[in-house]
């Protein structure tokens, strides 16, 4: 520590503004993409319910998002014997 | 028609209230007709920062649900005749408030004023987005500081998800309000400077209120702060808010209260 920061405290408001940038940048991102995950859930049942009588938590709809690539899991169960109805059909 | 206007912040003790009230004050004393709307059910306030405290008898919740009319309950402020309150409940259960209730309110309110301002509750429960639901213009309150800097961020975006006017597909006006301002320490890097929110939340700025102990004095005295001295900092400030509001080009700026010799060189040596 030179003679000149130990009189002179550091600012703080660039930290501040550094934290909110990267801070809101995640949450505004996240924000978005639970709606986006919410609206691909409701279309997906939809679809399904088209086909085969299904109930509302047997569709899963997750999103993860990495650095490189985001995944999209959807995960959908059926009662087994509507599994076979669906087959057949 | 009346513009719908809702003062909002999403973080609590950031001048809501205090801003709806000077704001309202400085519209009335400019000529329009104003009514103030409290929607903090249980927590009431500006009653009490617009001096009106025991004028009281019926609230929001007694329209609503039809146990009194509007003229019954508006409070017409007794030092600008153009400038009417509307209480919030402080005892009512605050499920009282309901949706239809309030559209039917606010029908009502557009066709007796210019303009209808909305004080919101802190949060982002039903108080709050029934508070912005009807409006057209919003004031975002914001402190140069970082958690109402994050909330007011949460707030943009509700007001363009969660307004009539958003569902209906169009675009409501959004406003930055930067309150407790100090100049002085924003120079010396230790508060956000406006230039920083104002990159952060990207909305256009409305006016920028510094921190003096005038709001304090005003609210003591249940004077909106634009009435109790209105030569003062943020009387100014809150004036020229509103003049931009009525559409005015006003030049920006961080109006400063008057100092005495000692004072300049005292706030000099802090920067």
């Amino acid at each position: 520590m030179s003679l000149f920061n130990f009189f002179q405290k550091r600012t703080t408001a660039p930290a501040a503004r550094e934290r909110l940038q990267i801070l809101l940048a995640h949450e505004r991102n996240e924000i978005g993409q639970s709606d986006l995950v919410s609206v691909l859930r409701e279309e997906i049942l939809a679809v399904i319910a088209k086909h085969v009588p299904i109930n509302r938590d047997m569709v899963k709809v997750k999103m993860d998002k990495r650095e490189q690539v985001s995944t999209l899991e959807v995960d959908i169960e059926l009662p087994r014997q509507m599994a076979g109805a669906a087959v057949a059909h | 028609m009346a513009e719908v206007l809702v003062v909002t912040s999403g973080k609590g003790g950031v001048g809501k209230t205090t801003s709806t009230a000077a704001l309202g004050a400085a519209l009335a004393q400019a000529g329009q007709r104003v009514v103030v709307v409290d929607f903090d059910v249980g927590l009431r306030n500006l009653d009490l920062v617009m001096g009106a405290e025991r004028r009281v008898v019926y609230d929001l919740i007694n329209v609503v649900q039809g146990d009194a009319n509007l003229n019954q309950a508006l409070i017409r402020d007794k030092r600008v005749d153009t400038l009417c309150l509307l209480p919030a409940s402080q005892t009512r259960d605050k499920d009282n408030l309901t949706q239809d209730g309030v559209d039917r309110v606010m029908d009502q309110l557009r066709g007796m004023f210019d303009w209808v301002i909305c004080d919101s509750p802190a949060g982002i429960e039903r108080g709050a987005t029934l508070a912005m639901r009807h409006a057209n213009v919003a004031v975002v309150v914001t402190n140069p500081e970082v958690s109402s800097v994050r909330d007011s961020d949460r707030i943009i975006g509700l007001l363009d998800s969660k307004t009539l006017r958003a569902e209906s597909g169009g675009r409501i006006e959004k406003h930055l309000l930067l309150t407790r301002y100090d100049t002085v320490r924003a120079e010396r890097g230790d508060m956000l400077k406006v230039d920083d929110v104002l990159e952060i939340l990207s909305i256009p700025l409305l006016g920028i209120v510094p921190e003096s102990p005038e709001v304090l004095r005003a609210s003591n005295l249940g004077t909106p702060v634009t009435l109790s001295d209105a030569t003062s900092a943020p009387a100014r400030a809150y004036s020229d808010a509103a003049r931009r509001l009525m559409g005015q080009a006003v030049p920006m700026n961080v109006p400063s209260d008057k100092k005495g010799l000692l004072g300049k060189f005292f706030s000099r040596r802090a920067a």
